[in-house]
């Protein structure tokens, strides 16, 4: 993350688009997936056929509302507008979405980090489809021609606003993962920013410290949270430059080159389009009652914030490295491995660290390791069973196979070492690196991971680093 | 001329569809050429349609209310693989690949569907000299207009073509044109007749409804094409109504108000036909009386800003890119320019820049804002109207069957020849037109009743007292 | 109560809605619809501040249809009523600019 000169702020509000996950598109029976071979899920609504006619899918709204009641928003009485401009990938030529009566409004996000970002709006439109583009680059810059394949066209999505109450591009990246992290528990959205089914605008302005508010730019289609992090970073600081050399910053919507890492033009405001919204008139006003509301209400699952404070209530003091561990494991919904360790009598922190680091870390899931023997192996290696060097590859080997742990440490000849032998073992290296051991009782503590390297290297893992340390310290 | 009933009726006792069909098309060959009707006569599904209905009877079952009865459908309703234009060169070639709700449900009743009939382009005027393939001459005088925009159904009827046939009215194109050729035809309530399939012109106004040569008729197709469908959120959930069994109910103790601004500005002759109905309704008991809303003035402004905006942004999808007329050009934009200027005629043209510019950022609220409120008012009066008066009754159009191009050059005066049917669109109520009397060269005039929502059955009962009187039994 | 239509008036807004008008029809374009716009200052110059607009007859609300698939059109159909196709896909000239 980069500092912005002395004195100065940034500004940052964020749009974000995510597609919900029903069975078909939000104003027809054509189904919502991703990845099908181009148009062929289409019909003559989402083609916008002359004479086809949208009607609105019951389940986009039940996730539409899902999500303004985990951020906190009112649901109130809504209408439907259409957003006319010409644009190939879309094929009535006008996009269908909520402008003045949006289905949720107001409402906020707290961030792990304790600050909250309000909630201005998270409203209802539809997808457009995608357009590939021939010659040149592959980019729609210097391309010849562009094919269109119109099966996203009419894909269901949210657009959640937030009130410019950003001020880092740490911040937002926080927003951005927390919310993502919402969208997955309501189970609205799967989150694969990769697919583009959650994709970010910026609203980007920066001032002197408790100034008004700058003239802000929008970058448009940020498709990663590292893209959104350098993108806000790189144009903070060319605002600030700007302003700085005399300049003055115009309103735009710019663009985000990820191979560059710079932000350009792409149109200002005086070549805004003028959208002509008015009142989709092949819709009626959408005007979720209690009884419809209450129905999604029951059915929403904790989000990610209640879901860490559970899991922090678990660790007695924990420390900044465990809170961050905690976000990791909420983030990637595996919080079960801990608590179900923890009831069946395991250290916490022992657990969380190993949930952390070695699950969170597996590349192939982790559906082959049940709750059971995640917190066999913890346990084993609490009692000392395991050293912790082995019982990572226990663990690894049950991520890979599942299996029993015990069984698994037996076929590795995973046995601890005895307290005799650590002593002659510690003993030994004490006499072969005296200058080490010299330097450590007069209190370099560093050392004490050197010896613990060679013991583990001696033993090939089977020595017990906390023994070790018991040891060194028995002697100094 | 045999009735839409007789046919339904001989065709399910074992006569021949088939038949019935053959000798449409041969009228249809007789007069087309000189009339200019049918954009398109699909004869050969119109035969398989006929061949169907035939085998139903012969298996001992009953076709429908519509059995073999011939019927066009103006030519922006959309019909699978058959050519569908709108009267517009910007949807050349273009084969729908579905069917409108209400081609399914003509089907299902048994009617024989012959052909797509000519409008004005996008059913935008008053006239049917709009259309890209020329215009459609009035049968009862061929060097006058149809009316418009559903010219070439109501000719289809009037020239006794086809027994049936649909249109669809967003400002009077049904009333209007059915008043000029001297047959029936009825703007249903809004939401009663699907409009899914129908290439929407002004999605909150547009409604397709029936022509017939004959009340009773009337009904009967509007009862087979109304109801409940799932694919059109506009339309009404409350079961379709019983229209044929109240058409001759009468209008005994009905309430009926002649509404000043309904004749006020109309010619004389046309006036006297209403008034001559309203004495024919008075004398077969109903109570009469005058009324006036004022609010009625107002309609026409509002009507040439809501539909206009409401096109413009329909219209928008004929850009040429993804099926129709396509001009090629450098760019994507270019395209879209190049295909919609050589594409659109120049009425379309008119109105797509009236509404995007009623639209437009800085206008919205003096133009398109405003006519919605004027909306507003026009439901309200009509609301006040309905709670002294059953029905109201007026003139259809100022004046008879105009001549060719006598108001092409001055689009103001032509929009201000569906005066009296537009109210009714902006408030989404039903209305009928019926012929009764005659005007200027002996042509017909047309009387129009208005109800409120769902008052189809009332209407067609007071029709059909208006048409017993004007010798038509 | 808006200023007159001028003619760049309505050179902007057939930019606007992809026409292209000529000279004389920018002219024609000019005079007639500034007739309807006159003609419409009788609802332009009216009062109807606490009057709620209506952008539809009848008020329904909450018409919805359930989430379930329905059958999709044959591709090549579609495609082959289309302009120009190419592997599966409409083809268009190049895009000059980004979707706002
Ligand atoms: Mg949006
Ligand atoms: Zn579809």
């Amino acid at each position: 993350m980069s500092e912005l000169p002395r004195g100065w702020e940034m500004v940052v509000g964020l749009e974000v688009h995510t597609e919900l996950r029903t069975a078909t598109k939000m104003f027809c029976g054509c189904a919502n997936s991703f990845g099908d071979e181009p148009n062929t899920n289409i019909c003559p609504v989402c083609l916008g056929l002359p004479g086809s006619l949208p009607v609105l899918n019951e389940h986009a709204v039940d996730l539409a509302m899902a999500i303004g009641m985990a951020l906190h928003s009112t649901i109130a009485p809504s209408t439907f507008h259409r957003k006319n401009y010409f644009y190939p990938d879309m094929p009535k030529d006008f996009q269908i979405s909520q402008y003045d009566l949006p289905i949720n409004s107001g409402g906020h996000l707290d961030l792990p980090d304790g600050t909250t970002v309000s909630i201005e709006r998270a409203h209802m439109e539809e997808d457009t489809g995608k357009t590939t583009h021939l010659g040149g680059t592959g980019r729609i810059h210097g391309a010849d021609r562009s094919l269109v394949d119109y099966n996203r066209s009419g894909v269901p999505l949210v657009e959640i606003v937030s009130g410019p109450d950003i001020r880092s591009s740490e911040q937002a990246r926080l927003y951005a993962s927390e919310l993502r992290g919402i969208l997955i528990a309501t189970g609205a959205s799967d989150g694969r920013m990769e697919e583009g089914s959650m994709r970010i605008d910026a609203n980007v302005s920066v001032r002197k410290a408790g100034a008004p508010f700058g003239t802000r730019c929008e970058i448009k289609n940020l498709n990663s949270l590292r893209s959104l992090q350098r993108a806000i970073d790189y144009e903070a600081l060319r605002q600030v430059e700007l302003i700085e050399g005399g300049g003055v910053v115009r309103q735009e919507t710019r663009h985000w080159d990820e191979d560059l890492g710079a932000t350009s033009t792409m149109r200002s405001k005086e070549e805004a389009e003028d959208y002509r919204y008015f009142r989709e008139p092949d819709l009626v006003d959408l005007i979720p009652d209690d009884a419809w509301q209450e129905r999604v209400r029951v059915n929403l699952p904790a989000m990610p914030a209640e879901r860490r404070t559970a899991l922090l209530e678990r660790i007695v003091d924990p420390a900044p490295a465990q809170r961050d561990a905690v976000i990791v494991v909420i983030d990637l919904g595996l919080e079960s491995f801990v608590h179900a360790a923890v009831d069946a009598g395991a250290d916490p922190n022992i657990a969380l660290s190993r949930v952390a680091n070695e699950i969170a870390a597996s590349t192939t899931g982790h559906q082959n390791l049940s709750l059971e023997a995640f917190s066999r192996t913890v346990l084993m290696e609490q009692r000392g069973q395991l050293s912790s060097t082995q019982a990572k590859t226990v663990l690894g080997e049950l991520l890979e196979h599942g299996g029993d742990p015990v069984a698994i440490a037996a076929a590795k000849g995973f046995e601890q070492m005895s307290a005799d032998s650590v002593v002659t073992m510690v003993e030994g290296l004490l006499e072969q690196h005296p200058d080490e051991w010299q330097r450590y009782r007069e209190g370099d503590d560093k050392l004490a991971q050197f010896f613990i390297g060679l013991a583990m290297k001696a033993t090939k893992g089977q020595a017990n680093g906390k023994d070790v340390i018991a040891e060194l310290q028995a002697r100094r | 001329m045999k009735t839409a009933r007789d046919i339904a009726k001989n065709v399910n006792n074992g006569s021949s569809a088939t038949l019935e069909l053959e000798e449409t098309l041969v009228r249809i060959k007789e007069q087309n050429d000189e009339l200019n009707v049918f954009l398109y006569v699909d004869e050969q599904g119109a035969r398989a349609a006929a061949q169907r209905v035939d085998e139903i009877v012969a298996r001992g079952e009953n076709a429908g209310p519509l059995a073999g009865v011939p019927i066009a459908l103006k030519d922006n309703l959309c019909t699978v693989d058959v050519p569908t234009t709108c009267a517009s060169k910007i949807l050349d070639g273009w084969r729908p690949p579905y069917s409108a709700t209400v081609v399914e449900k003509i089907l299902a009743a048994g009617a024989v569907p012959v052909g797509k009939t000519n409008l004005d382009e996008f059913a935008m005027g008053s006239s049917t000299e709009n259309s890209a393939f020329g215009p459609t001459r009035n049968p009862l005088d061929p060097s006058r207009v149809p009316g418009g925009s559903s010219g070439g159904s109501a000719a289809a009827v009037a020239s006794q073509m086809t027994t049936l046939s649909l249109g669809s009215d967003t400002g009077g194109s049904i009333r209007q044109p059915a008043a000029l050729c001297g047959i029936v035809g009825v703007k249903p309530t809004y939401g009663l007749v699907s409009r899914y399939g129908l290439v929407a012109f002004a999605s909150s106004l547009d409604q397709i409804g029936p022509f017939a040569s004959n009340v009773t008729d009337a009904a009967t197709l509007l009862e087979a094409v109304a109801g409940h469908d799932s694919r059109d959120s506009t339309s009404l959930v409350e079961p379709s109504p019983s229209l044929v069994a109240h058409v001759e109910d009468g209008v005994k103790g009905r309430r009926v108000a002649l509404v000043r601004e309904l004749v006020d500005g109309a010619d004389e002759d046309v006036v006297e036909s209403v008034m001559k109905a309203v004495e024919t309704l008075r004398a077969a008991g109903a109570t009469i009386f005058e009324l006036s809303i004022p609010e009625l003035r107002l309609g026409l402004s509002a009507y040439y800003l809501i539909a206009p905006a409401e096109a413009s942004s329909n219209l928008a999808r004929f850009d040429g890119v993804r099926y129709g007329l396509r001009v090629d050009a450098d760019d994507v934009a270019a395209m879209n320019e190049a295909t919609r200027t050589a594409g659109f005629g120049k009425e379309v043209k008119r109105r797509i820049m009236l509404g995007t510019y009623a639209l437009s950022a800085g206008y919205y609220d003096a133009y398109y804002g405003q006519a919605l409120k004027v909306r507003t008012m026009t439901i309200e009066a009509f609301k006040r109207a309905y709670q002294q008066a059953d029905l109201l009754i007026g003139a259809t159009t100022p004046s008879v069957a105009f001549a060719f191009g006598s108001k092409t050059n001055d689009p103001m005066a032509m929009y201000l020849s569906d005066v009296f049917t537009i109210p009714t669109n902006l408030s989404g109520d039903a209305a009928i037109s019926v012929p009764f009397g005659t005007g200027e060269a002996d042509l017909p005039v047309g009387v129009q009743l208005l109800g409120p929502g769902r008052s189809e059955a009332s209407l067609f009962s007071a029709a059909r007292v208006l048409e017993r009187a004007d010798g038509r039994e | 109560m808006s200023k007159p239509l001028r003619r760049e008036d309505v050179a902007h807004v057939a930019k606007l809605a992809r026409l292209h008008l000529d000279e004389t029809e920018l002219d024609e374009f000019t005079k007639q619809l500034g007739d309807v716009l006159e003609h419409a200052k009788d609802i332009e110059s009216l009062d109807l501040e606490g009057v709620l607009p209506t952008a539809h007859p009848f008020g329904l609300v909450n018409v919805v249809r359930s989430d379930t698939v329905t059958a999709s059109l044959q591709r090549d159909a579609v495609l082959r009523s289309a302009p120009d196709a190419e592997n599966g896909r409409f083809a268009v000239p190049r895009i000059v600019g980004e979707a706002p």
